[in-house]
């Protein structure tokens, strides 16, 4: 049967791609960010994942305001790099295990969470951000070394699905993969945040005290995590620390004890406070 | 309008569902930037390219005057009104140095002193305002 070994936390600044794209990661200003993954890289190769399930959100790139599914599942068989203004990254395009995919699909509306089916779906860079940190440079005619089922997540538009509700698709997204009969290796990623606001007067907003908290929570108390309200990320994190409610989906589909294998956070990258942490389901 | 919630935190728009509504034009105006071919076809002729999306007459002015913080009052969001600004050479650290009033330089000087701190920033009341 398939499994899910692991979760990952983790940021997905554009700039940081752009960084990793143009080569200037060994700069000042970005040392400091990239010097926190070098462990986390490590341990993907150890890890040697078959299946990363990657929730993210996508930034009006494959949804923009015509259409905004709360909950949308990649079953199409491969996904490419989209242009989002300033050309594609030049990455491999994301490969789907199809039909694992559609088994997660199928299990999660039956469970009650009636999610959106993409067959065709382009992805930017919260979705290759986070694999590009955790795999490194990967050349664009090779292939990313895992296959990749995406789980994209409206967090642009107000509301959010609730810290509670992210949870509860965490679990039920682990009982789908885990009733899934071939035997697999899974990680699952969640990705966003850390506390950050692009716009308007308060652009800039960090609030670290907040954020290593959250990760203390993420190892702690998922469930205290879970009861977070949309206020409280808005004020306190920036209206675009909403992102985080992502890593729940991801917590949710661990243990309630997990080992806490690495842990990372940097201010800044652009307008945005690093958060990375890695969790370990426990045998 | 009932107030809501979140209106108390200072210098911040919250894109819900009526944001959403009023800027949807306006919006996929912003989002059609995303391609060169139209990048092409705004930058040849900003009113005419703007002729195609029925916004209001102040949006409308709005983009043709790059009002940043205007442009998200009236129902634009971030992640599209940015498309406009990357159109004009602007990336997300710089507008954001404008849209605070702070200028380019001061802003990135905060952001590597750790950003802006919550301290102070978290209600209106803070800034002086109802």
């Amino acid at each position: 049967m398939a499994k899910i070994m692991a979760g990952v936390g983790c940021s997905h600044v554009p700039a940081i791609g752009v960084a990793m794209d143009t080569g200037i990661t060994h700069e000042e200003y970005w040392k400091p960010v990239f010097e926190g993954f070098k462990k986390s890289r490590e341990w993907m190769k150890k890890q040697n994942p078959d299946v990363i399930f990657l929730v993210y959100n996508d930034h009006c790139t494959a949804f923009d305001a015509r259409c905004i599914p709360t909950f949308a599942l990649g079953c199409g068989a491969e996904f490419q790099p989209a242009d989002e203004g300033w050309g594609p990254r030049p990455v491999p395009a994301v490969k789907n295990h199809q039909k694992m995919a559609s088994h997660i699909a199928q299990s999660l509306v039956l469970n009650e969470f009636d999610i959106t089916i993409m067959n065709e779906m382009e992805v930017d860079h919260g979705l290759t951000v986070p694999l590009s940190v955790m795999f490194g440079d990967i050349k664009q005619n090779d292939e990313w070394p895992a296959l990749v089922i995406p789980l994209c997540v409206n967090v642009v538009q107000y509301p959010a699905p609730t810290g509670n509700r992210c949870y509860n698709l965490g679990k039920a997204i682990r009982r789908a993969i885990e009733s899934y009969e071939e035997d697999l290796n899974v990680i699952i990623f969640g990705t966003g945040g850390m506390s950050h606001q692009l716009q308007y007067k308060r652009a800039g907003l960090i609030n670290s005290d907040w954020d290593k908290r959250f990760l203390d929570l993420m190892t702690e108390d998922p469930v205290g995590a879970s009861q977070i309200t949309h206020l409280e990320y808005l004020r306190e994190t920036g209206s675009e620390g909403i992102e985080m409610v992502m890593w729940l989906i991801m917590r949710g589909a661990l243990n309630e004890n997990v080992t806490e294998v690495h842990r990372h956070y940097h201010v800044p990258a652009s307008n945005t406070a690093v958060g990375h942490i890695i969790l370990e389901n426990n045998a | 309008m009932t107030e809501k919630e979140y209106d108390k935190i200072p210098g911040t728009i919250v894109f819900d569902a009526d944001k959403s509504r009023e800027g949807y034009h306006l919006n996929q105006f912003c989002i059609s930037l995303r391609l060169q071919k139209n990048r092409d076809a705004f930058n040849k002729n900003e009113e005419a390219y703007l002729d195609a999306y029925p916004m209001s007459k102040e949006q409308r002015e709005a983009v043709l005057k790059r009002e940043w913080n205007l442009l998200l009052e009236l129902g634009g969001n971030i992640y599209y009104t940015s498309k406009l600004a990357a159109n004009d050479g602007i990336n997300f650290q710089n507008l954001a140095g404008q849209m605070t009033g702070m200028g380019v330089d001061s802003y990135r000087e905060m952001m590597l002193k750790g950003g802006r701190s919550i301290e102070g920033n978290r209600d209106k009341s803070d800034w002086g305002e109802d």
